[in-house]
């Protein structure tokens, strides 16, 4: 008993590391510590300059309140119509794109990852060719609409609603895809149950498992919304541009990642740094969104488990 | 589950038409999403049909005032912004990956991670707004002194009056930034399906932590970090309002790295508005490549990222669904 000292025992246990083995461990473990904190600049550098240039021409005077002139001289107006703008775009956009989304996404976990095997097949596919529709850019969604709606000349020629479409493209994958996942942690136990009690299969659907993937759902949707707020390719081609406000989404409307981009192409420094203020104004908006969105999912997760 | 014979408890088929309706609906609904991606794929293949061709891909001759149509610089600018994007970007995204996964203290993984995860939510029109602003001419000084140290390396740029303040650097430069939260999101997910074990085993054998990763986690998560930095590649390679902003939009392949150019997406974004005609079906057939190009990145990508979290038997649920559920987070 006594010949074995616990002191000894740890020692006989650690293997000696050699000083180089030792060095070649701290130097990586400080190179991935420093790849991370390099990740963080330009997220810092963002921020900074936003604030920087853009708080300025934030609060001046009728930013919020004034659509842009579009002028060459004088007075260069606020950003009403491209805030008012985005948000009934983007509001149109998740109003087609978050039904769909849920329904494509319950039809993956519900009906065709339970069904027979050719529905299997089916649905595998789907679901193969919704993963690939997040990688497409949103640039070719632009054209898609351009193609298929503005030069059909379909109640007209740019218009908002167009736009909402494309972006609807854009968010569908993502609503779909982070729905089907939330539908997919949803235990089998609560569907038996509810089978077992003799409710039909769209009651259990609508009753048990949609309410309870709800706050998985919920942030999904936010984060595709979030996305489609700040995509401007995609409106380029098919709302156009507008200065003066309008809510009426069969006309061509303003919006702020149009504005933004517009406005760093003029030669005037006034409507550049007009962009800084309009910049901060949608970050600020997405990072919001972003934020909730994530509070949500981890509230739910935290309370789940 | 269901099907066999008819049970007492069976409803009559009066209430069991909403479940059908349901079903089969939900079911056309797929069906009518696969259908418009392959009509949308066609009318865009019709649109260009009178540009598109083995010489608009390889042919460099972009002019549209004399309705030349050839768009090799296009498809060059696009391969060397991506290409830059991914040296630059991959090698930290995965080194932060890896430290959030694999050495970094617990308490301060979440808040590092929600950080990295914001770089995705900055859109990207505001990339471009400060890379044309800000990034572009504070970094000139900087490529100058570069191309005038190494000018000896072909490409790299001989003579720093040559260098242009938007230029190929600069845009992959940008686009390093915005797929960095995206392959290192996927690479979190993947790094976090190798098993405890695998690492304990190694640390038990007396491997230090470096070593660790370089024996057990790599490995085994290397085809998926391969799937993340090809999923990255795809977003590179069709970013368009970040990129349209600094790469300076030059028809025309750039003599060097510092130099000006185009991408596929760029184009259309800068000549779509004034473009009529033959030049608008160039446009399309710019669109028809850039979409094909990114259509066979994410396949592969898809195979890759699959394969690594399918072929592990343990785990919870379905891995490959995970790091799929990590890309539509971020995308």
């Amino acid at each position: 008993m006594s010949t074995i000292e616990p002191k000894t025992a740890t020692r006989l246990q650690l293997p000696r590391i050699s000083a180089r083995r030792r060095t070649t461990d701290r130097v990586m473990r400080a190179l991935l510590a420093a790849a991370t904190m390099i990740a963080l600049v330009p997220l810092v550098l963002v921020i900074y300059y936003l604030l920087k240039e853009g708080l300025g021409s934030m609060t001046s005077a009728g930013f919020f309140t004034q659509d842009p002139t579009g002028s060459f001289f004088g007075q260069i107006g606020g950003i009403r119509s491209a805030l008012l703008g985005s948000l009934e775009i983007v509001a149109i956009a998740a109003a087609i794109a978050i039904p769909i989304g849920i329904g494509l996404a319950v039809f993956l976990v519900e009906y065709g990852g339970k069904g027979s095997k050719p529905m299997r097949v089916f649905a595998n596919t789907v679901r193969y060719f919704v993963d690939v529709m997040t990688g497409v850019p949103s640039i070719i969604f632009g054209l898609f609409i351009y193609i298929t709606l503005v030069i059909s000349h379909i109640g007209g020629n740019f218009a908002g609603w167009k736009g909402s479409v494309a972006l609807s493209l854009l968010m569908l994958p993502i609503v779909a895809r982070s729905t089907e996942l939330v539908l997919q942690t949803v235990p089998d136990t609560l569907r038996e149950a509810a089978l077992a009690l003799g409710a039909p299969r769209w009651r259990v659907t609508s009753r048990v498992v949609l309410p309870a993937a709800l706050p998985g759902i919920v942030t999904g949707s936010l984060l595709a919304t979030a996305r489609a707020l700040g995509e401007t390719a995609p409106l380029l081609f098919t709302v156009a541009v507008a200065n003066a406000l309008t809510f009426n989404p069969s006309q061509q409307m303003n919006s702020m990642p149009v504005q933004i981009y517009n406005d760093i192409l003029s030669p005037r420094s006034i409507v550049n740094s007009q962009a800084w203020g309009l910049g901060l104004t949608l970050v600020l908006i997405v990072l919001i969104l972003n934020l909730v969105a994530r509070g949500i999912s981890r509230k739910s997760r935290s309370a789940g488990s | 589950m269901v099907g066999g014979g008819r049970s007492v408890l069976e409803r009559s088929p009066l209430h069991r038409l909403p479940d059908r309706l349901l079903k089969w609906g939900l079911t056309g609904l797929a069906a009518a999403i696969l259908a418009l991606i392959a009509y949308f794929f066609i009318r865009l293949i019709g649109q260009s049909s009178g540009t598109f061709g083995l010489s608009f891909i390889f042919g460099n001759h972009w002019a549209p005032q004399i309705n030349a149509y050839r768009a090799a610089a296009m498809l060059v600018g696009t391969l060397i912004t991506s290409t830059t994007a991914m040296l630059i970007g991959v090698p930290i995204a995965v080194a932060t990956a890896l430290y959030l996964t694999e050495l970094c203290p617990r308490r301060a993984r979440t808040p590092l991670s929600l950080l990295v995860d914001l770089l995705a939510a900055v859109p990207s029109v505001v990339y471009g707004l400060w890379g044309v602003f800000f990034l572009a001419p504070k970094l000139l000084p900087a490529e100058r002194w570069f191309a005038n140290t190494f000018s000896f390396i072909p490409w790299f740029g001989g003579g720093a009056g040559t260098i242009a303040p938007t230029n190929y650097f600069i845009a992959g430069l940008i686009l390093a930034i915005m797929i960095l939260p995206i392959v290192s999101a996927v690479s979190r997910e993947v790094l976090a399906t190798v098993p405890n074990e695998h690492r304990e085993a190694s640390l038990a054998l007396g491997a230090t932590r470096w070593e660790m990763i370089r024996t057990a986690v790599l490995p085994e998560a290397r085809p998926g970090i391969v799937g993340a930095a090809m999923l990255g590649l795809g977003r590179a390679l069709g970013e368009t309002i970040a990129v349209v902003l600094v790469i300076g939009d030059a028809p025309d392949i750039g003599k060097h790295w510092f130099d000006q150019g185009y991408t596929y997406a760029s184009v259309i974004a800068n000549e779509f508005g004034e473009a009529t005609g033959l030049h608008r079906s160039a446009l399309f057939a710019c669109g028809l490549a850039l979409f094909v190009l990114t259509l066979l990145v994410n396949i592969v990508a898809r195979i890759f990222v699959n394969r690594s979290a399918r072929g592990k038997s343990y785990g919870t649920g379905d891995q490959g669904a995970v790091a799929a559920g990590a890309v539509a987070q971020m995308t």
